[in-house]
């Protein structure tokens, strides 16, 4: 999965040896208090990672981590820091990180365990998207989010949305779309594209199914009009 | 094409954590099966379809040959969005075939297909949107009448608007489920609704239904509020219908539309409503298959009673909307009888196979009723040459017995289980000593 080079740090006031340890690595963070502001805070292609420090509030660090998880756009690679006292916390909670480092952390630990964990997001190759106003394709996992939330679509559904957001501003009659993005029979005919586009625009939501607009007597267009209209 | 759509449905299974994959399908009297499988058998099930005991269904094999496959069709794989979001699930719906691949007579999924293929032939594409109306009761109990929400003291907050919430949440429901939803509103009968779908073509349509059917009554078990598509649950007021609005399409063309008729109606149109005329009362054990569907088609209800129709008439059994402006693609026609209860995919067989018939065999189409029917008695009915529909089951079923149109339709083997079935209700229905006949002649007699 794709994401910006940002981290996220909870709670909002790191103790000077993690700040430190994380500058030190060259890591670009950011401290939050709260799910609500990690998500206010969010870059647009989403944190590339967590560091959630467990004990002070023990508590509000693990609900804070099952926010990061439970989310439609889940943070992929977590690390807690926790003290030792706190090792039977981590029972039972293994879907809510990737790594945990225990405290008082030894930097030159931390900084292994975080270029580990984040190596793989760092040197992994960048999956091709197909972005366009807060719609965003996976072409290699096939999975599409639009303004962060997971779309469900069925699989020609998928291909239509691809078809269109892959060439914005141009008008495609159905009969265009019938053939490049179908190309078989099927029982609804031509007027199979304006099913599937009401169907889109169902699932985009009403308030952007203007998405995909009608071009009278033509066909659909995918965003605006490259002449501006 | 579907090598990809498996491979989409796999990938999405992974990515969306999907723990559990139910597979649909339908039985000849149109209630939902489902059985459900992991993730790991899901992609031997794509290829190769899951074996079942299809004598587990009733209706569905004789003993002998037992064992049929449930071939999931990968393009109406979605996510459900009731499930638990620890335990993310999905649907997809099946064709059932024999183990030797060819397609198994008893799926009726299977048997819309069968009468889709034979419009296809000839050109055209059947759509359909239907008009859905259905009650929300308080939970059922046993012996006792169904309670309407809106009577008040079921739910401590005002009750319309609980019923509206859910009607909201439904609707919300179906359009993440890719079933857009054109109109929605409160009917005239207490806790009765309505929900309109957009049209699509007739198999996608046949499956929308079942989901719609599930899903709201989902969405109102999740609020311990019950839903009921039974015709005609409360006495004294309005039923519960499913007016279904027809079209074919040939390529982009609305085949029914004609610029110059009075009516904006084709030849064609009115060959195919000719045609359902001249056999709904044939299909009408089919659309209207419960001994309580004929407590619907009663006059003043604003049910269909007469085989006849009518360009804005509502007693018609077919009415001709008016499209807005003039729209080509908006230009169908409404046939009002069918209720909720059918069985949606041998509904739109035997549907289609009569407005075909007309087609093929150009029938001529009577003249428009414009009197009011209900207002008429039987005499006056005679003169003008009006028929009614069926009065009840057995009488549905007498005709349909001797229809060969429905039989062609639905085939051999569901014709005959399907009557079987249906007079066994009917028996069952008759040896009832009813509240009617205790008030009506228990002191008198």
């Amino acid at each position: 999965m794709a994401t910006s080079d940002m981290i996220v740090v909870f709670p909002a006031n790191p103790t000077p040896d993690l700040a430190r340890t994380l500058d030190l690595g060259g890591y670009r963070w950011k401290a939050v208090s709260g799910a609500d502001e990690a998500g206010k805070c969010e870059p647009q292609a989403g944190w590339m990672g967590a560091i959630i420090t467990c004990d002070e509030d023990p508590e509000s660090a693990w609900a804070f981590a099952r926010a990061l998880r439970k989310r439609d756009n889940a943070v992929d690679s977590v690390i807690v820091l926790v003290s030792g006292t706190q090792l039977g916390d981590l029972e039972l909670r293994d879907d809510l990180f990737d790594d945990f480092c225990l405290t008082p952390f030894h930097p030159r630990e931390l900084e292994a365990r975080l270029r580990h964990l984040f190596s793989s997001t760092e040197s992994g190759l960048r999956p091709e998207l197909v972005e366009h106003s807060g719609l965003i394709l996976n072409l290699e996992t096939y999975q599409a989010t639009f303004n962060g939330h997971a779309l469900d679509l069925t699989f020609m559904e998928y291909e239509l949305l691809k078809f269109l957001a892959q060439n914005p501003g141009k008008v495609f009659t159905r009969e265009m779309l019938l053939s490049r993005v179908w190309g078989y029979e099927y029982y609804g005919g031509a007027r199979t594209v304006d099913v599937h586009v009401r169907r889109l625009r169902a699932k985009l939501g009403e308030e952007h199914a203007n998405l995909i607009q009608t071009v009278r007597s033509v066909g659909y267009r995918f965003g605006q009009s490259r002449w501006g209209s | 094409m579907l090598e990809q759509q498996r491979e989409y449905v796999l990938r999405t299974v992974e990515e969306r954590g999907v723990r559990l994959v139910r597979l649909w399908f339908t039985d000849i009297l149109g209630n939902l099966k489902s059985f459900a499988i992991s993730p790991a058998e899901l992609e031997n099930a794509l290829e190769d379809g899951m074996t079942f005991d299809g004598s587990s269904i009733e209706g569905f094999s004789r003993v002998q040959e037992a064992d049929v496959l449930a071939i999931p069709d990968p393009n109406t794989f979605e996510v459900l969005p009731w499930a638990d979001p620890k335990g993310t699930e999905a649907r997809v719906f099946c064709n059932i075939h024999n183990l030797d691949g060819t397609p198994f007579d008893a799926d009726p999924r299977q048997v819309l297909k069968r009468n889709l293929d034979a419009a296809v032939k000839l050109g055209y594409a059947f759509y359909i949107a239907p008009d859905i109306e259905y009650f929300y009761f308080a939970p059922p109990q046993k012996g006792e009448l169904p309670q309407p929400l809106d009577e008040g003291g079921f739910f401590d907050l005002t009750t319309s608007d609980i019923a509206t919430s859910l009607r909201k949440e439904t609707i919300r429901t179906l359009e993440t489920m890719g079933i857009p939803v054109e109109y929605s509103f409160h009917e005239d009968a207490p806790s009765q609704h309505e929900i309109d779908l957009r049209h699509t073509d007739a198999l996608t349509m046949a499956d929308s239904i079942m989901t719609f059917r599930l899903a709201v009554r989902e969405v109102a078990a999740m609020h311990n509020v019950h839903a009921t598509f039974m015709p005609k649950p409360l006495e004294g007021v309005q039923g519960s219908g499913m007016h279904l609005h027809l079209s074919l399409f040939k390529g982009e063309d609305n085949a029914f539309y004609d610029e110059k008729d009075a009516y904006n109606l084709s030849p064609t149109a009115k060959s195919f409503m000719a045609g359902l005329l001249r056999h709904a009362a044939e299909i009408t054990a089919v659309t209207n298959q419960t001994v309580n569907s004929y407590k619907r088609l009663v006059p003043g209800f604003e049910a269909p009673v007469h085989i006849s129709w009518a360009r804005n008439n509502r007693s018609g059994l077919i009415r001709v909307p008016i499209p807005k402006r003039g729209s080509v693609s908006a230009t169908r026609i409404e046939y009002r009888s069918p209720d909720p209860a059918c069985n949606p995919y041998l509904a739109f067989s035997v549907i289609l196979a009569a407005g075909m018939k007309g087609i093929r065999e150009g029938y001529e189409l009577e003249p428009e009723a414009d009197a009011n029917l209900f207002e008429m008695d039987d005499a006056a009915l005679d003169k003008l040459g009006i028929r009614q529909l069926p009065q009840s089951l057995n009488d549905a079923l007498k005709v349909m017995e001797t229809s060969e149109l429905v039989q062609e339709a639905l085939g051999e083997h569901i014709f005959e289980w399907f009557l079987r079935n249906k007079r066994h209700e009917w028996r069952e229905y008759k040896t009832q000593v009813t509240p009617f006949e205790l008030n009506r002649y228990l002191k008198s007699l």
